[in-house]
This record gives C-alpha cells, structure tokens and sequence, in this order.
C-alpha cells in the first residue's frame, strides 16, 4: 500500500516537473493517434455517406460487416500490418517497420471502420428526416450525402473524439508494429506495458493518470460542443 | 409544365391501396385545393405529383413539359412546401440559397434572390439567424421563401398551416396568396374547410384513396355531389 502510495508521488513529480521522458512518449502518442484520425476520417467518412445514402444491392451486408469490423481484434490488426510492411511482405520494400509511419497505418485500419460505421448511423438518421425536403429541392444523392454530413457535423464530431479516444488507449496493434523502441515508438500505452513488467511503476503510472485525463477531457469537449452547438443552432 | 394529366393514378404500399385509380386534369391558374378526411390519400397524392413517389400504376403527364415531344427536367419546375418543413442547420438565407445553388445559379445570383424572398415572407431581419432556432410559424414562412425562390411553376403545399396558430396561419394564407398572384400555380392539401374556403378556387375532394368529386369552389360548399363530401361538409361544419 504504501509502495503504491510513494509510487503515485512519484508519477506526480514526473507529471508536474513535466519531465521529458514523459513529454516525449505522450507527444508521439498524441502524434501518431491525431494522423490516424485524420486519415481515418478522410476514408472513413465517405464511406459511411455514401452507404447512408445510397441504394445499392448487398448494403445490408456490407453494413452488418462494417459493424463488426468496429471489433477488431488490435493485435490481429497489428499481426496483418507487421506481415505485409515486415521485410519479406509486399509493402517491405518501404522499410517504414518499427516506425511511427507504420503505427499511423495500423492505427488508422484500426478506427477507420469505427468511423465509418458510426457515422453512416448518424448520417442515415439524419437522411430519414432530410430525404423528401433534399429531393423536392433538387439534391441528387451526392449532394444530400454532403448537405448530411455538414447538418450532422457536431455529431460527427463526437465520433471523431471516440475513434482518437480509441487510438490513443490501443496497445497491441502499435506494439506490435512500432517495436516500443525507447526513443522512436514509445508510446503511452506501450510504455505503461514495459515499465509495468520491468516495475517502473512511477512512469507506468503517471502516463495512466496522462491517458485517463486525455479521455476525461476528450469525452467533456465532445458534450461541451455538442451543447453549444444545440444551444445555437437547434 | 401544366396541365397535369393523372390517368388511373395507383398506389400502394405493401398490401395496402392507397390510391385507387384517380384520373384528373389540373389546369393552370384556378388554386386548386385537395380536401378529404385524414388518410384520404391527400399527402400521397401530392407526392406524387411532385415525384417523392413512384405510382404503382397508371401516369402523370406534364403536358406542358413536353418540348417537341421531349419531357423536360419536370422537377426544377416545381416545388413543395412540407407540413413540417425540414430546416438546415444553418442561417435562414444560407437555407433558401441552398435550393438556389442546387439549381445551378451562382451564389451572387443566389444571395440577392435570397435575400429579396425573405423581404417578401417578413423575415429580412432574421436572416443571419439559425433557421432552426425561429418559431414555428418563421420556419414556415422561410420554407415559403425557399420554395418561392425557385421560382417554380408549380408549388405543393401540403397541409401548410396544420400546426401554426391563427396569427402564423393568416400569414402563411398571405403569403401563399402572393405566390399566387405571382403566376404561380398552387396546389394545396388541407383538411380545414375555412382554409379550402379562404384559399381555394377548385376542390379535389379525396376519399378513402379515391376522387369524389372535382368542382369549383362554390358549388363545392352549395351542393356536393358526392354523399362522403356531404357527410365531410357537415361533420366539419355541423352548424351549416
């Protein structure tokens, strides 16, 4: 008990000195999961419109697959990453294993699917209010899907912070494809991992406290802009 | 565009009719009013019309669409104004440009159309606003606006005032009566009889997914064909 307690001390001084250490592995981790999103978004958000608004055969198929991609397995994500960018994979050639170029992939293939399922949800709500005023305007399907997304942007928002949340608090996948190397790939959760297993419970520990807050604070941006944004707009 | 020709016009969603062979010819100028009870088939019909629906059966026929023997683009010559008018969320001019833009106008062209609209429906001054932060009765009359700066030859309105107070309703009877004056055909569903009385010029009275009866006005209200008109005539307005 009192171990954990001196421990806990410990973590604060790291937090509060802003020791560098510290700073460098939540500054890549911030890097890495802030990319992913990005890209993540760029792919995903497309994807979910057009299956909100489109009619096409085997959407419900497609759909039902896209929601069970939101479960993959993050080690399985990492595995198949690790195979095609590893030496003798198709991708190997780059060389970009065990870099932070190669956590963004695995990150990114990670919560693309995430977006893109939660936002088809919330577009195609919107879509059931929208269809008959959109076409009685003129709106073909390619503009409705555009009008949705820029109508539902502060849920889509929401989302947004869900699949960082989702990146940042991921283990596996960017172990297994960024290598934890000190320095270069060490991100919060890997870290937390190593130091754990070595007993370096001090920095395990205040990283914890570092990624717990960004999720708090994540979540409470998400509500405070959804509020706002009712509050002004309807 | 007009005028519109339905010929032995079906619908039916799953089992259930819900129009049954409505043949009619609707002629530019004369507001004409589609009456009938709730679940007549008023809000299908309209639907339509306007081409939200595709008839299980029979057609519609622009006459005054065909060029040469070619239908042109039907839809751009028309528009509809909904019971719950759907508002983007966005400013009240960014909404009646939107259906401008999808037109292809450019957005100077849309701006200055926008804005001279909304002067029109008394609502200039709340321009910059939100449009889903407005009252009932201010979405309304933008969703009017929006309509109206398409500049349609056709406008459906489908039970426009069914959830507005007397005030807002006047408004919106105003405003539907400019449009009208305009040159702009009007083409209404309302189950409100002071309403189809107020507005209308020629009655299309729907029953149970069938046309009763299609008539002027006045002799509408003197003497119904139909037995289901009389029955709707008196059950409304008990005192007459």
């Amino acid at each position: 008990m009192n171990s954990l307690g001196e421990a806990f001390a410990a973590a604060w001084r790291l937090i509060a000195g802003f020791d560098a250490e510290l700073a460098q592995v939540v500054g890549l981790s911030l890097q890495v999961s802030l990319i992913a999103v990005v890209i993540a978004t760029l792919i995903g958000l497309p994807i979910g419109a057009m299956i909100a608004v489109g009619r096409f055969r085997g959407r419900q198929t497609l759909i039902v697959l896209l929601n069970a991609l939101m479960g993959l397995p993050p080690v399985v994500v990492g595995l198949v990453v690790y195979l095609l960018l590893s030496r003798a994979g198709p991708l190997g050639n780059l060389g970009i294993l065990f870099t932070p170029t190669a956590m963004v992939i695995a990150q990114t293939v990670l919560i693309t699917p995430i977006i893109a399922a939660l936002s088809r949800q919330i577009i195609e709500d919107a879509w059931r209010e929208y269809d008959e005023q959109l076409r009685s305007l003129g709106a073909r399907r390619i503009n409705a899907a555009m009008t949705l997304i820029w109508d539902t942007r502060f849920s889509l928002l929401t989302i947004l912070l869900a699949g960082f949340g989702r990146a940042a608090a991921e283990v596996g996948a960017v172990m297994i494809v960024g290598g934890n190397i000190a320095g270069v790939t060490r991100v919060m959760t890997t870290t937390i991992a190593l130091e754990t297993s070595k007993g370096d419970l001090p920095l395990a520990l205040g990283l914890g406290i570092v990624l717990i807050t960004l999720v708090i604070v994540l979540n409470a941006l998400a509500a405070v802009i959804r509020e706002m944004a009712l509050r002004r707009y309807g | 565009m007009l005028p519109l020709e339905l010929d032995q016009l079906t619908f039916s969603a799953g089992n259930a009719a819900i129009i049954r062979g409505i043949s009619a010819r609707i002629e530019a100028g004369p507001r004409t009013v589609i009456l009938g009870p709730n679940g007549a088939g008023k809000s299908v019909l309209m639907r339509l019309c306007h081409g939200l629906l595709t008839p299980t059966g029979g057609r519609i026929v622009w006459h005054g669409a065909m060029n040469g023997g070619k239908s042109v683009d039907v839809r751009r010559h028309q528009a509809m104004v909904f019971q719950r008018p759907v508002m983007l969320r966005r400013s009240a001019l960014a909404n009646v440009m939107y259906g401008l833009k999808l037109a292809g106008k450019s957005r100077n062209q849309s701006g200055l159309r926008a804005m001279d609209v909304l002067e029109v429906v008394g609502l200039a001054q709340h321009a910059a606003r939100p449009a889903r932060v407005l009252s009932g009765g201010e979405q309304q009359r933008l969703a009017l606006a929006r309509a109206w700066a398409l500049g349609p030859d056709v406008l459906f309105l489908d039970e426009p005032t069914a959830n507005l107070d007397p005030a807002s309703t006047q408004d919106i009877e105003n405003i539907i009566n400019a449009i009208h004056a305009s040159g702009t055909k009007i083409i209404m569903t309302t189950h409100n009889l002071g309403q189809a009385r107020r507005l209308g010029d020629e009655i299309l009275f729907i029953s149970n997914g069938r046309l009763m009866e299609h008539t002027p006005i006045d002799k509408f209200f003197r003497q119904p064909a139909s037995s289901e008109a009389a029955a709707f005539i008196k059950g409304e307005m008990p005192w007459q």
